[in-house]
């Protein structure tokens, strides 16, 4: 095989660790707004309805940017 | 023979291994899985899950229900193109003759490659859109592409499907005037008061509310049958939301409104945030000017990979089965029966996701047009 192709296979496969990469901090960002979120309706259960829509808020902003390094990761597969 | 690393490995984290892309001799397999009804096996020495996954995410010019090779059913949806070359031409895309990756029609004008219509003879590769803004750079002739592909044909179903809906909602509020609701009007007025009082107002306040909730409760209720269509199996696995092309229009939309609607407040903080020392304000300035454009395609992005991903989940899960059936039948079944535990889980996970990114989409939207209209009081 040519150096080359060779080169291209292993960005391939470092796509897929980026993807790894990208849903392990994503999956830490969510957690963690989930565990606070959690938290705080248990103290203030009359607060629920807010904290959930600031929660999914946050959660949203996380994914996006997870979903970024995914289709990041999907373009280097595919291209 | 290439080796590679798969889709599976970038939507499940799987690895799934090096799977053998073996080249096409001519060696048909004669069994036909009809997975899921919608999914057909690659007729290939190897299985190759990229291309499959691929070819049942991406848009088409027509609806494939099931089967492959001779045996497929397709329904042909129209093919609307204009070159200047051949004037408006319309067909069904039933006119695409023969099998495999380049098919023509019976004059010999146009060409399918590969998912794309292009000018037979010319071998650019057009990435035709429905939208049309397509701009093939071929040194002579263009090809502008207006076909209603499934997307398409989708789209105006939902638009349809919502109409009528709606409309039959309406008479009903009509007729009984004060009643408590009844039959169809029961199902969609919860949603409705949903995205009232738990997005709009909110986010807006009561007066300007009145102002968006047109455009809101439209969005909301288009994204979230739009998933839904995607999610019901035999009938051709529908990607509208899932469709770059679709979305964008969706956060340009958005981004009009919030960029029309924006007040003196709004542009202050976005030229001159208040409270912000002097010397920050060239790092500032550009941030909040790239924020405001990288909000809608965030926008997009979300809805887009989302629904995209969930479908590449659910095929991979069905990959998966024909992966190991190809190494022994015993296999296959084993896998299989874990693979319908999984996909029919993430089924039910979808049906959340369908729900959740409908009301992500409306509640940022809301959000973004209520910073655009926020009154100043500091």
């Amino acid at each position: 095989m040519e150096l080359l192709t060779i080169l291209l296979e292993i960005g391939q496969g470092l796509a897929g660790l980026g993807a790894g990469a990208a849903a392990i901090g994503a999956g830490l960002g969510v957690g963690r707004i989930g565990g606070s979120a959690l938290e705080a309706m248990a103290r203030q259960p009359e607060m629920a309805g807010d904290l959930r829509t600031n929660m999914i808020i946050a959660a949203a902003l996380v994914e996006g940017v997870a979903l970024f390094g995914a289709i990041i990761c999907l373009l280097v597969a595919l291209g | 023979m290439s080796t590679r690393f798969n889709l599976l490995l970038l939507t499940l984290g799987l690895l799934v291994g090096h799977v053998t892309t073996a080249q096409h001799d001519g060696h048909e397999s004669t069994e036909s899985h009809e997975f899921e009804g919608v999914h057909e096996l690659e007729e290939e020495a190897g299985f190759d899950p990229s291309p499959f996954i691929i070819h049942h995410v991406a848009d088409a010019y027509d609806i494939h229900l099931w089967g492959e090779g001779e045996s497929a059913l397709h329904i042909p949806l129209p093919v609307i193109l204009y070159s200047e070359e051949h004037g408006l031409d319309v067909f069904m895309s039933s006119a695409f003759h023969g099998h495999g990756e380049v098919r023509h029609t019976e004059d010999g004008r146009y060409e399918m490659a590969h998912g794309h219509i292009s000018l037979a003879g010319s071998h650019d590769h057009n990435h035709a859109h429905e939208e049309g803004h397509d701009h093939g750079h071929s040194h002579e002739a263009t090809l502008y592409d207006f076909s209603i592909t499934k997307s398409v044909f989708g789209m105006l179903f939902i638009m349809a499907l919502l109409l009528f809906l709606f409309g039959r909602a309406a008479a009903s509020y009509r007729k009984n005037p004060g009643q408590a609701p009844t039959g169809l009007t029961n199902v969609l007025e919860p949603l409705v008061i949903f995205v009232r009082d738990d997005i709009a107002v909110p986010s807006l306040g009561e007066k300007k509310a009145q102002k968006f909730l047109p455009f809101l409760l439209t969005v909301f209720f288009f994204i979230l049958f739009a998933n839904l269509l995607g999610l019901i199996p035999f009938i051709g696995g529908f990607n509208i939301t899932g469709t770059v092309g679709i979305t964008a229009v969706m956060a340009t939309f958005v981004f009009l409104l919030t960029t029309l609607n924006g007040n003196k407040h709004y542009w202050g903080h976005l030229f001159w945030p208040p409270g912000v020392p002097v010397f920050v304000m060239p790092i500032i300035i550009p941030i909040e000017i790239i924020g405001m454009f990288l909000k809608p395609i965030v926008l997009m992005i979300r809805l887009t990979a989302n629904i995209t991903a969930g479908h590449i989940i659910i095929l991979s899960f069905v990959s998966l089965v024909l992966i190991f059936g190809e190494s022994s039948a015993a296999a296959g079944y084993g896998v299989g029966i874990f693979s319908t535990a999984f996909m029919i889980f993430m089924y039910c996970i979808e049906l959340l996701v369908a729900f959740l990114q409908a009301f992500i989409f409306t509640l940022l939207a809301a959000i973004y047009f209520g910073e655009a209209t926020h009154e100043a009081h500091h």
